[in-house]
């Protein structure tokens, strides 16, 4: 009976428990995958941390890395970003937004014909200077722009 | 389970273009609800896209991207009627997968 018991539980945990553990932090995700989810950069509270997760130190500027941007955003909840890498063998890219509570936004890597090009539309808390990272055989490039936000799109 | 994304491939000369409309809440974990309590950060993490069979991008996502997600990406050697499948896991393990074909 007790065995039967312990069966049927290990059945039905052994599925979830990986997923849970997983969201629970318990378990480093860089450790289960290669391409999981970098938890240094992202939950980085400063941009310096966010770089320093993702390896890039010190990115020097480029004018080959285009960043798109609003001047002015209405609504910080929304706004669109457009980066393009003109910069020869670019194989990711990735948009932090200083002043956000957890600066790195999100990041794109690139292959199999994939163009270094990337729109999306970010969450902006406040005013604040928006940054593209490239990175292009293994050196780190960077631009940015700032983008006046006249509502949050954070909190509140 | 999630809704279904809306994605739109497109061959312009020899480049296509898709984008990716996703539909998720991306709380923050910053937000208080309205009785003061904070909502708990629920957003995706990760995303790929493949096209007819090869992975073209490997997309990190952090809490910071807009609520219903729209990325937008750029391909060569795509052919029409060439599968663009995209999937993305949030951090909660739901994910969502869903194809078009490039047209």
């Amino acid at each position: 009976m007790n065995t039967t018991r312990r069966t049927v539980l290990k059945g039905a945990t052994a599925s979830g428990l990986l997923a849970s553990l997983i969201a629970a932090g318990a378990l480093r995700p860089t450790h289960v995958l290669a391409a999981d989810w970098n938890k240094t950069a992202f939950e980085a509270k400063d941009t310096a941390g966010a770089l320093k997760g993702l390896g890039a130190g010190a990115p020097a500027d480029s004018k080959d890395l285009i960043l798109k941007v609003p001047d002015i955003a209405e609504n910080g909840a929304v706004v669109p970003v457009d980066v393009v890498s003109n910069i020869p063998n670019t194989s990711s890219i990735s948009i932090l937004v200083e002043k956000n509570p957890q600066p790195l936004s999100c990041q794109f890597d690139f292959a199999n014909g994939a163009l270094a090009d990337v729109s999306a539309r970010l969450k902006l808390a406040q005013t604040s200077l928006v940054k593209a990272v490239a990175k292009a055989d293994g050196k780190f490039y960077t631009a940015q722009k700032e983008v006046k936000v006249t509502a949050g799109g954070c909190g509140g | 389970m999630a809704d279904p994304m809306k994605i739109r491939a497109s061959l312009k000369g020899d480049v296509a273009e898709i984008r990716i409309l996703m539909s998720h809440a991306m709380e923050t974990g910053q937000r208080k609800d309205a009785a003061g309590a904070t909502v708990p950060p629920h957003f995706i993490q990760s995303m790929t896209v493949t096209v007819g069979g090869k992975k073209v991008i490997d997309g990190q996502i952090g809490t910071s991207v807009s609520r219903n997600p729209v990325f937008g990406f750029k391909m060569k050697g795509a052919k029409v009627g060439d599968k663009v499948v995209v999937n993305w896991v949030d951090n909660k393990g739901d994910k969502r997968t869903d194809e078009v074909a490039v047209a």
